[in-house]
């Protein structure tokens, strides 16, 4: 059985961000619960008081921003309405796919992005994607509001950015351009993933102009593939050495052997996936300017 | 449906209600009270199972509002105001649901434990979508384990209780 605590329920971003700020460490910030609740039941954590933030209305909200260029989360988006959402479907078609892959149907049911973010599990699927993408992250605080690239945001295996009295309250994505086009490849043989790997690539008159990749799950925390994707950049998109850009970001990937595999069997699989990735988003890249 | 709590002690309690397989539950809760336990030991429900106690096997899984969840991993207080189908609110009587009636016919289930995870996680799979592929009942159950069967039985009971179901079969387009 869980060791007592008692449950908070403050209307507002501010009070939450007050309560936060008042118990400190013995503070969490409670949604979903989906990982919080584990690392509480191992008996890893205790929290004599969990902060509620599902009682604060409108954090789930889903919608494009004002001007259309961007697509805003709400954190307490669940992973079951990111993946079902028509808006995410339709402006971030990819953020859906991979939104569908998260763990198992129930953890989609209760885990919400926000909650995913936060407690920077290293096998997060969002995290990867998130990087590769360029996302904002918008944390709030009751006096503050900040604006941090999701680059800047995880900091190590369950460690972030985030300050003890500030909440995440928005995902900010920018829409991706109609020529560009990316996929998402991943391999697990337990619940989490064993490697991950986020591919974006922009592509004009058939030549690479942008590649963005990312690799997740390996090692504490997701990381960019740069000189992958510096490789690829002005290469024609049909032919490009997509199998050597996959040698380039195994070798800049720093897997950890654990009991999801061997460090070297990690770095074989980041080889792999990054090709596969490379190659699905190059076609989708080509297929949508066709499309037109 | 009143339930008292069993050995007060100075832990907060919270007052909630809630339904649970359609009749009225009105009582208090510790915040730290899981689910799971409060269903089982608390009401009686013991058709959700606990096994893996993690999230990742789905024999405790019971419909909240319709959804699959974890009960082994959620706070019983997550179901405040919120109704509640375990594996005993599925049949009417004697009368069993579609899908208890075909996992029965097709032998898809040996020991047993999965099987209530099973056939809520493919209630919930039908009322999405009425006529899944095979490949989507797979991706919706895959984080439902069976150590017996080898899963064959199973996708074909889900898929004949969605034709008895839904003997029309006008299917959707895949989620």
């Amino acid at each position: 059985m869980l060791r007592p605590f008692e449950i908070h329920e403050p209307g507002t971003v501010e009070e939450a961000s007050v309560l936060l700020a008042q118990f400190g460490f013995d503070a969490a910030i409670y949604a979903g619960g989906t990982e919080l609740l584990l690392i509480m039941k191992e008996g890893l954590a205790h929290f004599p008081h969990l902060v509620n933030i599902k009682t604060i209305p409108g954090l789930d909200e889903i919608a494009l921003s004002t001007e259309g260029d961007e697509l805003q989360i709400g954190p307490l988006a669940t992973h079951w309405e990111l993946e079902r959402s028509p808006t995410v479907k339709k402006h971030a078609p990819l953020f859906a796919e991979v939104e569908s892959q998260v763990a198992n149907t129930r953890v989609r049911a209760m885990g919400t992005i926000g909650g995913n973010l936060c407690f920077a599990e290293p096998h997060s699927d969002p995290a990867t994607l998130l990087l590769a993408w360029g996302a904002t992250l918008e944390l709030s605080s009751a006096d503050a509001q900040r604006q941090l690239p999701a680059a800047d945001f995880t900091l190590g295996m369950f460690e972030t950015a985030r300050q003890p009295d500030e909440i995440l309250t928005r995902i900010r994505l920018p829409l991706l351009s109609e020529n560009t086009a990316g996929a998402y490849r991943k391999f697990s043989t337990h619940e989490r993933p064993m490697a991950t790997v986020a591919a974006l690539l922009e592509v004009k008159d058939g030549m690479i102009e942008h590649a963005r990749l990312a690799v997740g799950s390996v090692g504490p925390v997701p990381i960019r593939a740069s000189e992958a994707e510096g490789l690829l950049r002005g290469q024609g998109a049909e032919e490009a050495a997509f199998s050597t850009a996959g040698e380039l970001a195994a070798s800049a990937s720093d897997p950890i052997d654990d009991l999801h595999g061997s460090a070297e069997y990690k770095r074989h699989l980041v080889r792999v996936l990054t090709t596969q990735a490379l190659e699905q988003a190059a076609k989708r890249a080509v297929g949508a300017v066709n499309e037109g | 449906m009143r339930v008292e709590i069993p050995n007060g002690d100075d832990s907060p309690h919270l007052r909630i209600n809630l339904k649970v397989n359609g009749q009225s539950v009105d009582t208090s809760i510790e915040p730290r009270e899981l689910l799971l336990d409060f269903l089982r030991d608390r009401l009686g429900f013991t058709g959700a199972k606990r096994s893996c106690d993690v999230q990742v096997c789905g024999t405790c899984t019971v419909l909240l509002d319709g959804r699959p969840v974890s009960a082994c991993c959620t706070l019983a207080y997550e179901a405040r105001d919120r109704e509640l189908l375990t594996i005993e609110g599925l049949a009417k009587g004697d009368e069993l649901h579609p899908l208890q009636q075909s996992f029965v016919e097709q032998t898809a289930l040996q020991c047993g434990f999965c099987t209530p995870g099973m056939i809520l996680t493919a209630k919930s799979l039908l009322e999405e979508i009425s006529h899944p592929t095979r490949q989507q009942i797979q991706r919706y159950l895959k984080g439902n384990l069976c150590r017996c069967t080898g899963y064959w039985n199973i996708l074909v009971a889900v898929e004949q209780a969605a034709r008895r179901l839904q003997p029309e079969g006008q299917s959707e387009s895949p989620a």
